[in-house]
């Protein structure tokens, strides 16, 4: 759930830049010319289902003033609220959280990101109050380590079953040939005039 | 494919049994956690255990003449404390306060601070439900809220003696946290 959601996310900054979006044809209902679409073929009709699925995300939730006044730090400063975990709602990133505290630690992020801080330095500041939790990409440690092997554990497991399945198939003897009054049966059978 | 199976793989045959039963002591020892207060999915351990407190240094409020609160005065104190965020709009911290006040008459130490607060709010809150803290701190931008790792009101940290953090509670102290977690703290710490 969590990884399509977040996938879904990390695609939308790029959307976002008109320029992107009119080179690959892809956003026809944004005023743009619809022939594209149909050029691409029904196989790529799904993206921009996907993007409108994923509308929610292109709402800042942020009031203007909270914006820093730099484009570029204000990008930056997105990038790392869109890691960091709102710990209130907790399913959502501080950049899509209404919360108050969200909020405070959007503040918190965007100061830094101002001051001129290095992103990893500003993700540690948060990092080191709230915990591993607050990521939403969480380190690999002792913890998160099945968390992380999971996706390992569950294609070996499936290659282990077919492999598996396989060996049974081929394990399977061949069955006996029919015997004469079989077959004689089968034609017989065969020959009976169907009502 | 037809033949019986074989009589060293029997024990196959367990094996659906075992694990949903396996899966339903596992599921039942969460659903106990989630009763007992014990298992928290949604619970945010705190960074501040077996450390000391963040440095800071709040205001007071002015109307309750109870001194200000820094990082200064939980060193030193010589016996475990409180420390309480808590906020007038906060309903779970009414559930709380007849416990910290319980505290405070037994001679416990509890230091407040007022997170996202009006002060005439904090001032009346604690004219209608009396005064546990013996400090009291402002915390309006809730910063100090955040180096401490706060998510939420009410949240209580009990410090040791030497002013280092034991023990984070985050939700209301009800006569049962009390009972069961900060009275044996209080003695452990003593």
């Amino acid at each position: 759930m969590m990884g399509i959601f977040s996938a879904l996310k990390r695609v939308v900054p790029k959307a976002r830049s008109s320029r992107d979006a009119q080179a690959s044809g892809l956003l026809g209902f944004a005023g743009l010319p619809a022939a594209p679409i149909r050029a691409l073929g029904p196989r790529l009709c799904f993206v921009p289902l996907m993007l409108l699925l994923a509308v929610p995300a292109f709402a800042a939730v942020g009031t203007p003033e909270e914006r820093l006044p730099d484009p570029a730090q204000e990008a930056r400063a997105e990038a790392i609220g869109r890691q960091l975990r709102c710990l209130v709602c907790q399913n959502q990133s501080i950049e899509d959280s209404d919360a108050d505290l969200a909020r405070d630690l959007r503040r918190v992020v965007r100061e830094r990101v101002a001051a001129g801080e290095d992103s990893t330095r500003v993700i540690d500041f948060v990092h080191a109050r709230y915990g591993d939790f607050v990521l939403l990409r969480p380190p690999v440690n002792a913890v998160t380590a099945l968390l992380w092997a999971t996706p390992a554990i569950a294609l070996g497991g499936g290659i282990l079953a077919i492999l598996l399945m396989r060996r049974r198939i081929a394990a399977t003897p061949e069955p006996a040939p029919l015997t004469e009054a079989e077959r004689t049966r089968l034609a017989e059978l065969d020959e009976t005039p169907r009502v | 494919m037809s033949d019986a199976p074989k009589p060293r793989r029997r024990w196959l045959l367990y094996a659906p049994l075992g694990i949903a039963m396996a899966g339903s002591a596992g599921f039942y020892a969460m659903l106990r956690g989630l009763q007992s207060g014990s298992y928290d999915p949604r619970g945010v351990p705190s960074q501040l255990v077996g450390r000391t407190a963040p440095g800071f240094d709040l205001p007071p409020l002015e109307s309750a003449n109870l001194p200000a609160l820094a990082d200064a005065d939980l060193r030193g104190v010589g016996r475990p404390f409180l420390v309480n965020f808590w906020a007038s709009w906060c309903v779970p911290c009414i559930v709380e306060h007849p416990q910290l006040m319980h505290l405070a008459r037994r001679g416990v130490p509890v230091f407040g601070i007022n997170y996202k607060d009006r002060a005439p709010d904090a001032q009346t809150f604690l004219t209608r439900h009396g005064n546990p803290f013996r400090r009291l701190g402002r915390d309006e931008p809730g910063r100090v809220a955040i180096d401490w790792g706060v998510y939420g009101v009410p949240e209580t940290y009990l410090l040791d003696k030497d002013g280092i953090v034991r023990w984070r509670w985050a939700g209301p102290v009800t006569p049962e946290v009390l009972e069961q977690d900060i009275g044996p703290l209080l003695r452990r710490y003593a």
